[in-house]
């Protein structure tokens, strides 16, 4: 797969309402990236995903998407919300949806969608349950579902928001060892808001630390060395 | 069958049929979102806003309809931007603006005509409320919730599943929560004058929730919602006309009884709890 920068970050300065929250952000997401944002809880980082995600307008500056990914074709995991967790629909209808994107006018989902969707079911063992209840299932097993839902939207780039919050320790492992399968073996970039530090550590290859008014950007080595790293992260060494 | 030829005979339960079948077809189909985005609330607040409305048209003399549906669409953007806003403080809003509207009927209300059989009428509905206009209303009303489920359907479940994701896919979705609000909004004005205004927000939740008790895929929630609901309402509209009893009360405990029914099968196959 061709190396190609999928999200640029140039010198942006993002926030609400004319309040900064991040000021001369400067990074990039190639293909094939792996990049965790940590930080404390108000340290922005549901701000930065919306801006990702088209949602927030940058006050200054740029973030540039990759054309691939205009036009809504963006694999977003939100964090779950309550009404989720009793919804009547079945496992393929949600995947399904994750081909919703504003720019289709049709009213059916096309051959190819199903089997797309198939494939991206088995692909994350979740095919024989493809037919039971989203509301019926444990809580990684709705991850999965999410998650092949955001395949759908969008093959190149996932954005994953705490995807581990509520798992059990073992769904947890389960979910951080899909996402380095579809990292290492598919090539999907994966950008991922978490407060899990060990595991952000373990598996992400770069890492942005969000602070107050200030951020740290860098591979996961040059971050444990960092001042950052040494007091959020000290204790893994 | 000739009891059902007998009632028909009369226009104005032919006409007490139509707007009845539609009006439960529409907040039916509207229900399963709403229920499901936890809106419930709305449906109830909007139909003491209408009864606010409608007394006060009453009492100075305006034609009802034309003034309480925009003031009716009016209270359901503020309800959805209230609950949209803050998660928290929604319900007690919602509470808040149904009791003010019905407190602000009542008094202009006794201050003016006095409790007559019209505003009664409002408060738990009459059969005879519906006039030609309000089946032309619901012909168009229906035509729209209809085709706005057909067309968007997939949509819709995409925004009722998940708003973020949908948001971040570039579905257009403060619109859509706009659309189903406005037609919600309608729908209950039009059937509050035939269910009450106590008593419809029911015709909203209840064939949402049986709905969910049977089925488990969404496409089958909706269509089972919507011919659950009419069903409800034609088995209603017949019971009360042959016991005499009020109409939308009657269709309210049809309702109740196909929940309660649907509760019992799910305990009976062994279907989980949740």
């Amino acid at each position: 797969m061709e190396e190609k920068t999928l999200i640029a970050c140039e010198d942006a300065t993002l926030g609400y309402e004319g309040r900064p929250v991040w000021e001369h952000l400067t990074f990039s997401v190639r293909s094939g990236d792996y990049l965790c944002i940590v930080g404390e809880n108000g340290s922005g980082k549901s701000t930065l995903l919306k801006s990702l995600l088209g949602l927030l307008k940058p006050l200054s500056g740029k973030v540039v998407l990759d054309d691939s990914l205009r036009c809504g074709a963006i694999g977003y995991l939100p964090q779950q919300t309550r009404a989720q967790k009793d919804f009547p629909a079945t496992v393929s209808e949600v995947v399904l949806s994750g081909f919703l994107s504003a720019r289709r006018g049709r009213f059916f989902y096309t051959r190819q969608e199903k089997a797309q969707a198939l494939m991206h079911m088995g692909k994350l063992g979740i095919l024989e349950i493809k037919d039971c209840c989203y509301r019926e299932l444990s809580g990684g097993q709705q991850q999965r579902v999410l998650l092949a839902r955001a395949l759908c939207a969008a093959g190149e780039l996932l954005i994953l928001d705490e995807p581990v919050t509520g798992l059990d320790p073992s769904a947890a492992q389960d979910l951080y060892r899909t996402l380095e399968y579809l990292n290492k073996k598919e090539g999907i970039a994966i950008v991922m808001v978490t407060h899990d530090i060990q595991n952000a550590l373990r598996y992400a290859g770069t890492i942005l630390h969000a602070g107050q008014k200030q951020w740290f950007c860098g591979s996961t080595e040059a971050y444990l060395a960092s001042p950052y790293g040494k007091r959020f992260g000290g204790d893994r060494a | 069958m000739s009891l059902l030829l007998e009632m028909l005979t009369y226009p104005f339960i032919v006409r007490a049929f139509v707007v009845g079948i539609l009006v439960s077809l529409c907040a039916a189909l509207l229900g399963v979102p709403l229920v499901l985005k936890r809106y419930s609330m709305i449906g109830d607040g909007l139909s003491h806003v209408s009864f606010g409305a409608l007394s006060v048209a009453l009492a100075c003399g305006w034609a009802p309809l034309p003034v309480s549906i925009p003031v009716v669409i009016v209270a359901a953007l503020l309800l959805l931007r209230m609950t949209e806003r803050s998660r928290i403080g929604a319900d007690a809003a919602i509470a808040v603006a149904s009791a003010s509207a019905l407190a602000i009927g009542v008094t202009v209300t006794s201050l003016t005509t006095g409790m007559t059989t019209d505003v009664d009428s409002y408060m738990f509905g009459s059969i005879l409320a519906m006039n030609r206009h309000d089946v032309v209303l619901s012909v168009v009303l229906s035509a729209a919730v209809l085709l706005l489920f057909v067309v968007c359907y997939h949509k819709l479940f995409a925004i009722t599943f998940d708003e973020s994701f949908s948001r971040a896919t570039g579905v257009k979705v403060g619109w859509y929560n706009t659309l189903l609000a406005v037609l919600t909004a309608l729908t209950i004005v039009l059937g509050m004058r035939m269910m009450g205004a106590m008593l419809i927000s029911s015709l909203v939740i209840f064939p949402a929730l049986t709905a969910m008790r049977i089925f488990k895929r969404f496409r089958s929630v909706v269509l089972c919602a919507g011919i659950l609901s009419v069903l409800c309402f034609c088995v209603g509209l017949t019971g009360s006309y042959l016991i005499g009893t009020p109409v939308g009360a009657t269709v309210v405990l049809i309702n109740l009884a196909a929940f309660l029914l649907a509760c019992l099968l799910r305990r009976l196959c062994g279907g989980k709890s949740a």
